[in-house]
């Protein structure tokens, strides 16, 4: 039972400083809502495809970038796409990161961009870290036979 | 005076016994239309925990031919015959944008019933006042909240039990007296009276008992029908203008409910 309680400290503590580091926003609590009994992994199959997602995008930015003439819309509309499906998620600090990145798109600076390009996906990486820590923690209380303590 | 036996476009004729008060017990169907997998997976997952069934499509011309307008296909058949409530749709698509996919819809004399709302990112009054002189019936800025689809819901839910009102005869007084009031058609009873609003506006109501739109075009799927439809043409087009000017976060709202 001490075990329980301690997991259930851990994610609570954890998930607070998720909040207050600016990783994520209100629209994560709004996926956790949407989880319950008939969809028990739902943030996580979400978050998982957020960042197969995140990843391909990164990447087609980078491409873009690296060309001779670089088509700054086409850059444009990768981060546009980003910055949506962070913005769903609630991956606060790469949607932040996204909305600066096109503001150089749009004067097409490929510097500028290339700087955000490595803010993007940095990120990105702290990201999926933290919440494959969250993850890994709510199983762990899971298998304990406790149960996931809902952040209000 | 005679049952009605009239069927709703909407509903099977077994829900239509008598009068019902009680919210409908058959699933709204949401058709979702949003080109990114994760906003489709969120936005499905929102509507089923609202208690609806969902159809998520990653295209405008996907949702075409599931309702079938798809100017290839001749039959009207949706590919499992089920009668689509609501269209929720992302402004921003490669191909055809939400904004296109609204005009079709409201084009067709078969669907333009249906309300259809819009999701963008982007808050900007043009584009919000452009949709809703289309025909939108809400505008909704992403991030989708529970709260956006609980609004939907009840609105769907307000406007079943009207649809139905107006369909029953009148056989429960209390409830037609308000319709009835503001009833420009009747004469005599039975008299099928049409709102002039209880929510929102609506069209002028025609003479006749049928409902406006065409009967359903639901029908037992032919598996034949659903042979592979061509993949959608998804020509990365520059995204929607970005706007500079993106106004404080203020979302459209039918209702200050949140």
């Amino acid at each position: 039972m001490d075990v329980i309680v301690q997991l259930q400290r851990q994610i609570v503590d954890f998930t607070a400083s998720l909040y207050r580091e600016g990783y994520v926003d209100d629209q994560f609590t709004q996926l956790q809502k949407l989880q319950d009994e008939s969809s028990p992994d739902f943030v996580m199959e979400v978050a998982s495809l957020f960042f197969v997602d995140c990843e391909k995008l990164v990447n087609n930015m980078a491409r873009a970038l690296e060309l001779q003439a670089v088509d700054f819309k086409q850059v444009d509309s990768h981060v546009h796409q980003l910055k949506g499906s962070s913005s769903s998620v609630g991956a606060a600090r790469i949607k932040n990161a996204c909305i600066a990145f096109r503001t150089y798109c749009e004067s097409q600076d490929r510097e500028g961009c290339l700087r955000c390009l490595q803010l993007v996906n940095h990120e990105y990486a702290q990201l999926k870290i933290k919440l494959q820590t969250l993850f890994r923690l709510e199983q762990q209380i899971v298998a304990a036979g406790g149960t996931i303590p809902v952040l209000q | 005076m005679a049952r009605n036996s009239v069927v709703s476009r909407r509903w099977r004729s077994e829900k239509m016994d008598g009068f019902d008060l009680s919210p409908p017990d058959e699933q709204v169907h949401v058709l979702a239309v949003d080109d990114s997998l994760v906003d489709r997976k969120v936005i499905e997952r929102l509507l089923k925990i609202s208690c609806c069934k969902v159809t998520a499509v990653d295209s405008g011309i996907r949702a075409l031919q599931f309702l079938g307008l798809d100017e290839e296909k001749s039959s009207s058949v949706g590919f499992d015959g089920l009668k689509v409530d609501l269209i929720i749709t992302d402004y921003c698509m490669p191909g055809m944008t939400g904004y296109e996919l609204l005009k079709k819809i409201k084009e067709s004399s078969t669907f333009r019933e249906i309300p259809v709302v819009i999701m963008s990112s982007e808050n900007v009054m043009a584009r919000i006042d452009r949709c809703l002189e289309e025909g939108a019936e809400d505008f909704i800025v992403k991030p989708v909240k529970l709260s956006d689809v609980k609004r939907l819901r009840d609105y769907m839910t307000a406007r079943e039990f009207r649809v139905k009102n107006q369909q029953v005869g009148n056989n429960n007084n209390n409830n037609k007296r308000k319709l009835r009031e503001s009833c420009d058609l009747s004469s005599s009873p039975p008299s099928i009276s049409f709102s002039s609003s209880l929510l929102s506006p609506w069209p002028s109501p025609p003479s006749s008992l049928s409902s406006p739109t065409s009967p359903s075009p639901c029908l037992s799927p032919s598996p034949s029908s659903s042979s592979s439809p061509s993949p959608p043409i998804l020509s990365y087009s520059a995204p929607c203008s970005p706007t500079t000017l993106d106004s404080p976060t203020r979302r459209l709202k039918m209702s200050s409910s949140d």
